[in-house]
This record gives C-alpha cells, sequence and structure tokens, in this order.
C-alpha cells in the first residue's frame, strides 16, 4: 500500500499561492480525488473481504455465539469465557503442538525433495517437459480427492501401499498408517509431503532458471563440487526465492484442514487434530461458533505473523 | 468465517464465486408466490429423483410448484443457519433428526400442529423423534437403525448361526475370521456415523450417554474393544465409514457387519452376495435390543415476511410424509416407515427387512435425553471410542475422561 501517498509535484507546488480561489488548488482536488478513485476499488475490496470478516472473527471469540444468534441476531458478550475454555482444553494443546509437528514436517520434506527435482530438471535432457508436467500432477488434484484416494491406499488390512511392502519383503506385518496414533500423524504429513512438492518444485525451479549461467560455470572452473556450488553459489542466489516457497508453504500448511478431514477427521483418538480441524470442529460439529472463532483468531495471529515476514522478505527482494 | 479455514484459493475464483454468492443472496430475497422450496441433503441418485418425484407429486396435490435445493449433509446445517441469518430460508427445511433440537430451541421452526400437519395418530417413537420439549416440529418420513446383516452364504459354509448375544457374536466373529476375512466389520470414526454405531452396544446395556463412566458404559466399551483385540475386527474400523463397511462386506473382506436399510440399494448392485439381517446382538438372552433412531425429519421454519407461506409449506409436509408417501419411499429407499400402519404394510411386502421394522419399535432418538447437547456427547463418545480401540487408553479411562471433557464443555456454555 505504498503508492497511496500522492506526492504533489514542485512545478505544482511552486505555481499555487494557497488561496481556496485558485486554479491550481483546484486542479490539484481533482488530481487528488481522481487519485482515491483509482485505489477506491482496492480499498473497498479489502474492506469486505479482509477487515470485515477479520474483525467479525475476533468479535465473535468473545460472543456466545450459537445458532440461535443466527435466527435472534443476538450474541451476547461473554468477556474472557471462549478463549478460557479454549486455551484450558487439553485438545488444544494437542492440536497446537500437531499442527506445529505437521506444519514443519511437510515444510522440511516438500522442500527439501521440491528443490532436488528442481535441480535435476535444471539440467537439459530429452523428456524434461514432459516429467516436469507429470510431477504436477499432485498439485492439481483436488485435496478431498487426494485424501480420500489416499484413504484407500493406506488401509490397514487392503490398502495397496502395505501390500506393497509385505510383497516385497520391506516389513513383516502391515503397518497401520491411518489405524494407529503413532502412525496417523506421520502419514498425513507424507501425503501432504506428496502434494505440496510439484509448488515447491516449480518455484524453486523457475528461480534456479534466473541464476544466470555464467556464475555456476565459473565456480566449476574455480574447481568448486556439486555441494560446494550449491551451499556457496546457488542457495545463496536463490535466498529471496527460497523465503517466498517457504513463507507461501507455511501459509498454506498451517491450516489445512480438508486434507485432514478426508485423510483420517482428526483421530484416531484426536492424533491428527489440528487448529483447523479443532475449530471446525467446534464451530460446525459442535456448533460453538464463539468458541470457534478462538481458534480461528490463533491460526489467523500465526499465519500474520509470517505474511509479515513474507512482506519484509520481499521488500528486501525489491531493494535488491 | 466458513471459507477460512479451506486450502489457500489461488487467486481470483474465490473472490469471483463470494461476489455471485452475495448477487444470489441479494436476489433471492423475494420469493415467486408459486414456487416453494425444500432444502434436503439427497444429493445422491437415485435418491434425489425419488425425491424430486414425490415433490412434483405433492406440488400437484398443494397447486404450487416445489423446488429441491440438496446440499451436502455435513454442509446443510452451516448453509441453513447462514440463509436464517439473512432471512432467506427455504419454505421446508429437511433436517438430521439430531440437528433439529438446534433449530427448534432457536424458535426458528413452525411447530406443526399449528400449520395444518396431522399431528393426532403419530406413533410414541415418532413423536419423540420429531419433537422438541414437548412441542412436534419435524415430521418423518421414515426412519432407519442398525442391524446385524450377513452373509448368509460364509455363515453357512462354516455352519453357523447369526449371532444374538455378546457371547455368541465374540464366538462367531472368531470363527468367521479367516486369511484376509474379518468376522465383523464396524464403523468406529470419531464422527457421527462411529458414535451411532457405538450407541446399541450402548444402550442395549442399559448404559445411557449422560453417564459415560459408569460400569455399564465401560462394559460395552470393553465388548467393542474385545473384537479388535481378538482380531475378530479390523483395526481399520476407526477410519471406516459405514459405506465403507458396506464395500468391506461386499468385497468379502467381512463376513458380518453392523449396517443399516440404507445400504439395501448398494447390495442390490450386487446380486452375487446373500445377505440377511437380524437384530443387533444384546448382552444376555432376553435383552431388549436398544439401538439409535435415524433419519430426516420435514420441518417449516418461520417466515417472517411472508408467513402465509407457511400454511402451504404444512400442506408440502403432510403430502411428503403421508402414510402412502412413507411408505412408497421407504419400499424405494429401504428404510422404515414412521406410520404405524405404514410400517405393517412395509412388513409384509419386505420381510427380509422385517428385523429393521422390530429394531425401529424399540429404538431411541439420540438427542431424546439431552436435546441441542448431543453434539457435546457425540464428540466426546467419539474420542473415548477411538481412543479405546486403538489402545491409547483402557475402556474406563477413556469413559472417564469423555464424561469429564462433556462436564466441562457443558459447564462454559452455561
Amino acid at each position: 500500500m505504498t503508492t497511496t501517498t500522492p506526492t504533489p509535484s514542485p512545478a505544482v507546488r511552486e505555481r499555487s499561492p494557497g488561496t481556496a480561489a485558485d486554479p491550481g488548488a483546484a486542479a490539484r482536488r481533482r488530481r487528488a480525488v481522481s487519485q482515491w478513485l483509482f485505489i477506491a476499488p482496492a480499498i473497498a475490496y479489502m474492506l469486505v473481504f479482509f477487515s470485515y470478516p477479520l474483525v467479525r472473527n475476533v468479535v465473535m471469540s468473545f460472543q456466545q455465539y450459537t445458532p440461535a444468534t443466527y435466527f435472534t441476531g443476538e450474541a451476547p458478550f461473554t468477556g474472557l469465557d471462549n478463549w478460557r475454555a479454549v486455551l484450558t482444553d487439553e485438545l488444544f494443546a494437542a492440536s497446537l503442538w500437531h499442527t506445529l509437528v505437521f506444519t514443519a514436517g511437510s515444510l522440511a520434506g516438500q522442500f527439501v525433495i521440491g528443490m532436488a527435482l528442481a535441480l535435476f530438471f535444471s539440467r537439459r535432457f530429452p523428456l524434461s517437459g514432459v516429467m516436469r508436467s507429470l510431477l504436477l500432477l499432485p498439485w492439481l488434484i483436488p485435496m478431498v480427492v487426494a485424501g480420500t484416494v489416499w484413504r484407500r491406499v493406506l488401509d490397514q488390512e487392503t490398502g495397496v501401499l502395505n501390500e506393497a511392502l509385505q510383497g516385497l519383503n520391506l516389513t513383516s506385518g502391515a503397518i497401520p498408517w491411518l489405524s494407529s496414533p503413532d502412525f496417523a500423524l506421520l502419514s498425513v504429513i507424507l501425503v501432504n509431503i506428496w502434494i505440496g512438492i510439484p509448488f515447491n518444485m516449480v518455484i524453486l525451479y523457475g528461480g534456479l532458471q534466473e541464476i544466470p549461467r555464467e556464475i555456476r560455470e565459473a565456480a566449476v572452473l574455480d574447481g568448486a563440487g556439486f555441494f560446494r556450488r550449491f551451499f556457496g553459489v546457488t542457495l545463496p542466489m536463490l535466498k529471496p526465492v527460497v523465503t517466498v516457497v517457504l513463507v507461501l508453504g507455511f501459509m498454506s500448511t498451517v491450516k489445512i484442514l480438508d486434507l485432514i478431514l478426508a485423510l483420517t477427521n482428526g483421530g484416531p483418538a484426536n492424533a491428527t487434530e489440528t487448529l483447523g480441524t479443532h475449530t471446525y470442529q467446534l464451530s460446525f460439529l459442535q456448533l460453538d461458533f464463539g468458541q470457534g472463532a478462538v481458534v480461528g483468531n490463533v491460526l489467523i495471529l500465526v499465519s500474520m505473523v509470517f505474511a509479515v515476514i513474507y512482506l519484509r522478505a520481499n521488500r528486501e527482494g525489491m531493494a535488491r | 468465517m466458513r471459507y477460512r479455514f479451506r486450502r489457500p484459493p489461488r487467486g481470483a475464483p474465490t473472490a469471483a464465486a463470494a461476489v455471485l454468492a452475495l448477487l444470489g443472496a441479494g436476489c433471492a430475497a423475494e420469493p415467486e408466490p408459486d414456487v416453494f422450496t425444500v432444502m434436503n441433503s439427497s444429493t445422491d441418485e437415485p435418491y434425489h429423483s425419488w425425491d424430486q418425484e414425490a415433490m412434483d407429486r405433492c406440488g400437484e396435490e398443494v397447486g404450487v410448484t416445489v423446488r429441491q435445493i440438496s446440499v451436502p449433509a455435513d454442509q446443510l446445517v452451516p448453509k441453513a443457519l447462514r440463509m436464517a441469518s439473512s432471512h432467506s430460508l427455504p419454505d421446508v427445511l429437511v433436517l438430521d433428526g439430531s440437528d433439529m433440537p438446534q433449530f427448534a430451541e432457536a424458535g426458528g421452526l413452525v411447530p406443526l400442529a399449528e400449520v395444518g400437519v396431522p399431528t393426532e395418530n403419530l406413533s410414541e417413537g415418532a413423536r419423540s423423534f420429531g419433537g422438541y420439549d414437548g412441542t412436534y416440529y419435524g415430521a418423518a418420513r421414515s426412519v432407519n437403525s442398525l442391524g446385524l446383516m450377513y452373509n448368509k452364504d460364509i455363515l453357512a459354509e462354516e455352519g453357523v448361526e447369526p449371532p444374538q448375544t455378546w457371547a455368541e457374536l465374540s464366538e462367531t466373529a472368531a470363527e468367521l475370521t479367516e486369511g484376509e476375512r474379518y468376522g465383523l466389520a464396524i464403523s468406529a470414526l470419531s464422527t457421527a456415523d462411529g458414535v451411532y454405531q457405538f450407541l446399541p452396544w450402548l444402550w442395549s446395556n442399559g448404559g445411557d450417554e449422560r453417564r459415560l463412566a459408569a460400569p455399564e458404559a465401560v462394559e460395552a466399551l470393553e465388548f467393542v474393544t474385545s473384537l479388535i483385540e481378538d482380531g475378530s475386527a479390523s483395526r481399520s474400523a476407526v477410519n471406516w465409514t459405514q459405506a465403507d463397511v458396506n464395500d468391506q462386506f461386499i468385497a468379502g473382506n467381512a463376513a458380518m457387519m453392523v449396517n443399516g436399510p440404507w445400504q439395501k440399494p448398494v447390495l442390490e448392485e450386487h446380486p452375487e452376495i446373500d445377505w440377511g439381517v437380524v437384530e443387533v446382538p444384546v448382552p444376555e438372552a432376553g435383552d431388549t435390543p436398544v439401538a439409535p433412531i435415524g433419519g430426516t425429519t420435514f420441518t417449516v421454519p418461520v417466515n417472517e415476511e411472508h408467513p402465509e407461506r407457511e400454511d402451504t409449506a404444512g400442506a408440502i409436509v403432510a403430502c411428503m410424509t403421508s402414510p402412502e408417501a412413507q411408505l412408497d419411499w421407504s419400499l424405494k429407499g429401504s428404510n422404515v416407515p414412521v406410520d404405524p400402519q405404514a410400517a405393517e404394510e412395509y412388513r409384509e411386502q419386505v420381510p427380509e427387512l422385517a428385523p429393521f421394522a422390530d429394531q425401529v419399535q424399540t429404538a431411541r432418538s439420540r438427542t431424546e435425553h439431552v436435546g441441542t447437547d448431543w453434539n457435546v456427547y457425540s464428540q466426546a463418545i467419539g474420542t473415548a471410542l477411538q481412543a479405546a480401540l486403538t489402545g491409547e487408553a483402557t475402556p474406563e479411562q477413556a469413559l472417564t475422561r469423555a464424561q469429564s471433557q462433556v462436564e466441562e464443555e457443558l459447564r462454559s456454555r452455561r
């Protein structure tokens, strides 16, 4: 939003003596109005689609907001009751922890594999384009579909994965991918990594293309090996892109809901309950919209912190 | 609030959708005088077409056009609430029996006696299912319950009879478990499906959702847990919906399953499977099986702007839930009519589903005792069920925890 402050040009300033009847002032006013008119749609859009829901959600978290509210419009304020109820609930602490593990695990897996693939494809070889587009597939499939398919694949007895593992003699028994609280979170993370790899790969691949070939060639001539080249040259030059990938990845991962609902419904025994599924359950299964809003606000707060980091990183990148 | 937790929308489509939604809401404010809307969750075929046929018939009888709006079951309540806040609810709202009290308590529903829906000859079950706080708000067309469905060929092969008590069930399920095949398939999801399936064990044993830590409840959960620990039922049950359970049964991965009559149309697509039904086994011979009643009720939302429409809506509800309509619907969709006479007729026409008709007689509604708090109980039961089945806690620990979870949540609401 830095473009919104209109700076009068020096020429205008010189010619205006400051009286209201002055034609220069009228022109300036007209210009200010037309400038505001240009940004008005953007401001209206932000107010309607971002500020209003955001403020509503914050207010809601201090209200007793139940199904009756939708009919009567009455939602009495209850102070910090909702916050206290949610924050002291063991399930909230568990969800917070699961969200952390899920997000960190997903990001690490997606990034490392995405980076490896991006490096692989940045070399030229036949059919590279075709393979690259095939790898995009997981990204194109709707989350719910992916979740449903993976639920079948990971089924303890009839799932393809266990049959394959046992057929290859890699495991002795069937692994309870989704039916044991010890494995479920890991399985959900693995599926999410599968979904997120294309996004990481595509962006990082684009970033790699931006790095001038000469620099890498120079490093080769200087005798730098692959790892030296990667950590000494490629990664530092890729830093702005890496920040973007990680921050955007974080913001989309931290609130994932549909994938987890389709895979495990937050179970078994709440093992995959995250802030996203917790707020869904409070709001739409228990119909306690006030408490649901509390968890939602926590999520927004977490996302906001990273949004600020993102904006900062972006500004640095642009200043360069 | 509703869209925020979806996967991040990538760009414009959401904005466009939101604008369209706003425009849509704006347009819906003034209803056409001769067009009445019924919102239900009958998104699946053939149910959607059957519903439309019934609505066309009733529209003709009442002299209006009836339009059907179907939304997925899990989105019906949020959507209806959203519509309530903009005063654009449909003329007739078809709600799941366990959701109806929420709307009744909010003052959003018209007592059916006021809009000409006959309430004199209702059975006790229908009254309890469609009533809240002594007032009858929801007319049911058909109800369902759970039964023990079994593969006749497999049972004949192994030379066993369908079990009637818990002990017999344990024994039979163990005998029928062989290789890839489990003796019994159940759903133990932490959401509605799994909780619904746990209730017959809990209630038939004299347990009650209001006393989850009581010995009767613990015993019931111990019994279900033992079926998994014996290896007679799959550990994957914690991830299976009732539709998944049916798939496992059809695939031959289970010799018996707990499921409802609504699976009949799917089972009929597999004529190679010869199946039968008995009531869900009870703890001891002679005990009364108590299963939950499931199903939907037709309600008439309060229409402040056009109160005259409520009467026509009532006439549509009366027509959709008349004994003839009930029988027709039940024969198609394999649920049980709530009208006693229609139920009798149904029993004669489909003797193979008679156990469900019997079960409905003693079944009870989930919201009978706890009303609008059912969701809180349901969540706690679902969590306890999964904690016990996955070995994360003993049945006793799990249920004790559930009880205090419910108490805490209810306290925070008052």
